[in-house]
């Protein structure tokens, strides 16, 4: 398998650096940081957080997938709008006085809500949609394409055509999806007003919750049985088959826990975003969201959240001042990372200063 | 089903499986040589429409698209050399990192193109001997859709040409057939891999022309036509110029089709239905020289 020929730096737990100790109290030091956070930042830059984290969630999934599984998706977006509709048709429809219809729809004139819509006016629905679908979705997809043996590049333009689909065809239902606007006006979760400081506060906190609970479980996952016989599927498929694994249910569930967290970070970003859209979930978003982990190192669950943080933060950064120089800098950003750091920058933080082997 | 737009599908469907060919036969050629698909090649289409655009202002008169051919084709051609020689030839077996890779240079260009030229697109007028059409048994036949379809015929004949009859084609369809054996062999593996991806870039340009003449070039047209003709490749099979035909074609006729029962969105999820079904009867395609099974 060609990841095998990424040269992997070599372990250096020999190596006694000094700030060794000092090393091993930063994700803590970062963790009371983030936890802070809510009392430190204003609510704007609060909010902007608590997207970037709700994104750091999925890209904590491509590197189940793609670093660990070698599977390359170009249309995770699918999973996060799957995640984000489900959310945004939940609060459409529950700050609406009975028997009305949500704007959108009678702006489209129409007449009855669609019966699909229906069951998102109860919570709990709601909550059980955003878990189950995105997931479920992206199991029958993964198990109709590797079951036949069908990987690798095949798979990643596959994907890439299931992003272009499911954004086309959300912006061409206009009257029950929203069109290219997308859902948006929220005012309302679960009973918690969206404008009020506090459930700002309560909702970032979700936010970071979740994902150190993703983290945690991605890391007890990638070190057991599961995780091992996914590299060696990652590594050489056919040798794994040749000693008795079937590849594809390892893959199938890998991507399934991938759509999952995807969905659930959709949720979340819906929430803090206020908005959700095809312009949010399409091919060119599905992409970008593969540079995240590319750039803070595919192997490694930590560098996965950094690179979803920094990424964003630039992109915030540059493309309110400068469009057209985010878009160059970002395909710089693929062609160098790839070519010259195909480990990331958690790779190379690791062959500069010593750490943890790759998970 | 009312017959008469049954017939007009058909054709617009073989002229649309005429596009996807042209944009796909250079993925599928370099595809089947190095296994890496260049993300950037949507560009290559962009690349000759702009190219034709100004072939059109440097050069009056009608035949001046026929001329606008091989400029976009060299154009294209050389561009895709660049990309080759300084990025894939790189990347070498690693594939996944190719697609992110080229991915770059694809919005790059697209970018460089909207600083260029707008972002709302340029248009190139189709000659008047381009304006008309045939009707044949009530079907309206438009000139340039025909010319589309002839151009790639011709193409394709070109290419057949080629690999069959030329030096050049022996030495690509020995690497093609076995990679290390050929450079065991003698031959010059890697020039072989950077003419077929000239060769596939240049026609990718060629067929930004022809593209010129349906609507307008903007920085994103490639775009519109390069997941199509990703499938046409993932449908096609590996290392077969056959497959590949047949594969645009069935999936240009199902969504020419498919748009007289849904509209376009709609078709379009269907088409990526249809290609998943498609792969569960035949997981290696129309026509596989070599089986994909033991290919990872």
């Amino acid at each position: 398998m060609p990841d095998a020929a990424i040269a992997i730096p070599p372990r250096a737990t020999e190596r006694r650096l000094p700030g060794a100790r000092l090393r091993r109290f930063v994700p803590w030091a970062l963790l009371a940081l983030a936890i802070a956070a809510p009392f430190l930042l204003s609510a704007y830059n609060l909010n902007l957080l608590a997207r970037f984290m709700a994104m750091a969630i999925l890209a904590l999934g491509l590197v189940l997938i793609w670093g660990h599984g070698g599977i390359l998706s170009l249309g995770q977006g699918v999973f996060f709008g799957l995640g984000g509709y489900a959310i945004a048709m939940h609060m459409k429809l529950a700050d609406l006085p009975a028997g009305e219809l949500p704007d959108f729809m009678v702006w489209s004139g129409r007449e009855s809500l669609p019966f699909w819509w229906q069951p998102f006016a109860s919570p709990a629905f709601t909550l059980a949609a955003i878990l189950i679908v995105p997931a479920l979705v992206a199991a029958l997809f993964a198990w109709a394409v590797f079951h036949r043996r069908v990987g690798g590049t095949y798979f990643a333009l596959i994907t890439q055509a299931l992003a272009l689909a499911f954004a086309t065809l959300l912006t061409s239902r206009q009257d029950v999806t929203g069109g290219f606007n997308g859902l948006t006006d929220f005012y309302s979760v679960f009973g918690f007003g969206l404008s009020r400081p506090a459930v700002a506060k309560g909702l970032y906190w979700v936010t970071l919750a979740i994902l150190c609970l993703a983290f945690i479980g991605l890391r007890l996952l990638l070190a057991s049985r599961f995780g091992m016989l996914l590299r060696a599927v990652r590594d050489g498929e056919n040798r794994a088959r040749f000693l008795g694994y079937s590849p594809t249910p390892f893959k199938v569930v890998a991507f399934a826990i991938a759509g999952l967290l995807a969905g659930v970070a959709g949720a979340l970003f819906t929430l803090h975003a206020g908005v959700v859209a095809p312009a949010l979930v399409g091919v060119v978003p599905s992409i970008e969201m593969v540079v995240w982990v590319a750039i803070g190192g595919r192997y490694s669950l930590a560098g996965a959240i950094l690179g979803a943080l920094a990424v964003n933060l630039a992109r915030d950064g540059i493309s309110s001042a400068m469009p057209e120089l985010w878009l160059y800098l970002i395909g710089a950003l693929f062609i160098l990372v790839v070519t010259l750091l195909p480990n990331g920058l958690a790779g190379f933080a690791r062959a500069r200063f010593g750490g943890e082997g790759r998970a | 089903m009312d017959s008469l737009l049954f017939l007009t599908q058909l054709f617009n469907g073989v002229s649309v499986a005429s596009l996807y060919l042209l944009a796909a036969l250079g993925l599928a050629l370099s595809f089947g040589l190095m296994r890496v698909i260049n993300m950037a090649h949507g560009e290559m289409l962009m690349l000759g429409g702009y190219l034709a655009y100004l072939t059109l202002i440097v050069v009056p008169g009608p035949l001046a698209i026929l001329i606008a051919i091989p400029v976009a084709f060299a154009g294209a051609a050389l561009m895709g050399g660049v990309v080759q020689t300084a990025l894939i030839s790189r990347l070498a077996q690693r594939p996944l990192d190719t697609l992110l890779a080229t991915w770059g240079v694809s919005l790059i260009l697209q970018q460089a193109a909207r600083d260029i030229f707008g972002a709302i697109g340029v248009e190139v007028r189709a000659p008047d001997w381009l304006g008309g059409g045939m009707a044949v048994g009530g079907v309206n036949l438009p000139s340039t859709r025909l010319f589309i379809i002839a151009v790639t015929i011709a193409v394709l004949a070109g290419i057949a040409l080629l690999l069959k009859r030329s030096r050049i084609g022996l030495l690509v369809r020995a690497v093609n057939q076995d990679r290390m054996m050929a450079g065991a062999v003698g031959i010059d593996v890697r020039r072989v891999d950077l003419m077929v991806f000239c060769l596939g870039s240049g026609i990718a340009g060629l067929a930004g022309v022809v593209l010129a003449l349906l609507g307008p070039v903007t920085p994103n047209v490639g775009q519109s036509y390069i997941i199509p003709a990703f499938l046409v490749v993932v449908m096609g099979g590996l290392g077969s110029l056959v497959g590949t035909t047949v594969a645009a074609l069935i999936l240009g006729l199902f969504s020419a089709l498919a748009q007289i029962f849904v509209d376009v969105s709609m078709a379009q999820v269907l088409l990526l239905l249809f290609v998943i079904l498609f792969l569960q009867a035949r997981p290696q395609g129309v026509i596989a020289i070599r089986s994909r099974a033991l290919d990872a």
